[in-house]
């Protein structure tokens, strides 16, 4: 069985300025309902978590390979699990991508401390199934 | 425009090296930005040029040289004549 990983790092004061300079445009553009309502507390969002799962994103970007294609943030999505853990879900061009180079049961990690956050994520890659395979397209 | 572009470049890329002796197309990405100060400088760029890049654009090639955005730029505008 072959696997694929990706790993990101990013500056949480990188997100601060983000979330300071653009505001919801910042917000709403990269990240869904879901993972805004997850990084969200009583005293406010908390860009540690957010920085987070941008380096989520960047690191499935990392498995997904794809060839000088834009791939919408939002199609990736972190989602917290009851217990505390994150899984990585993808939706329209990113699930079709994975789809096509044969990537499946995604895995991912993140972790977070003041200053940066970064994330793992690793793929089974069933060589059998990558529909974008010259070789498998004749 | 180049002048625009290497202002908020060096406002929110945050290269390890100075924009202004950056040629133009040399490569951001080595330059330090990292992907998510390309996402400020998209946003920054946005507002000042008052475009929005479409999901086709959210890719690196768009965003690795100031040349390669002046080119994302014309290109936008000419599809958004600003009225």
């Amino acid at each position: 069985m072959a696997m694929r990983v990706g790993i990101d790092l990013v500056s949480v004061d990188s997100v601060r300025e983000s979330i300071r300079e653009h505001g919801d445009r910042y917000l709403k553009r990269i990240y869904t309902e879901g993972e805004l309502s997850d990084c969200h507390t009583p005293q406010g969002i908390v860009a540690e978590r957010l920085a987070a799962r941008f380096a989520a994103k960047e690191a499935t970007l990392k498995v997904l390979r794809p060839v000088d294609e834009g791939i919408p943030w939002r199609t990736i999505e972190v989602v917290r699990q009851g217990a505390g853990w994150v899984e990585v879900e993808l939706s329209g061009r990113a699930a079709d991508l994975a789809a096509e180079g044969g990537l499946s049961d995604f895995a991912l990690s993140i972790s977070h401390e003041a200053d940066y956050a970064s994330a793992i994520v690793i793929a089974e890659l069933d060589l059998r199934d990558q529909r974008s395979d010259p070789m498998m397209s004749s | 425009m180049n002048e625009d572009i290497r202002q908020i470049i060096a406002a929110h890329g945050r290269l390890s090296v100075d924009v202004a002796g950056l040629a133009p197309d040399a490569d951001l990405y080595h330059a330090g930005m990292t992907s998510h100060a390309s996402v400020n400088v998209m946003l920054a760029l946005e507002d000042h040029f008052d475009i929005e890049f479409p999901d086709r654009m959210l890719k690196r090639s768009v965003f690795e040289s100031i040349s390669a955005i002046e080119r994302a730029l014309t290109e936008l505008r000419t599809e958004t004549p600003v009225s």
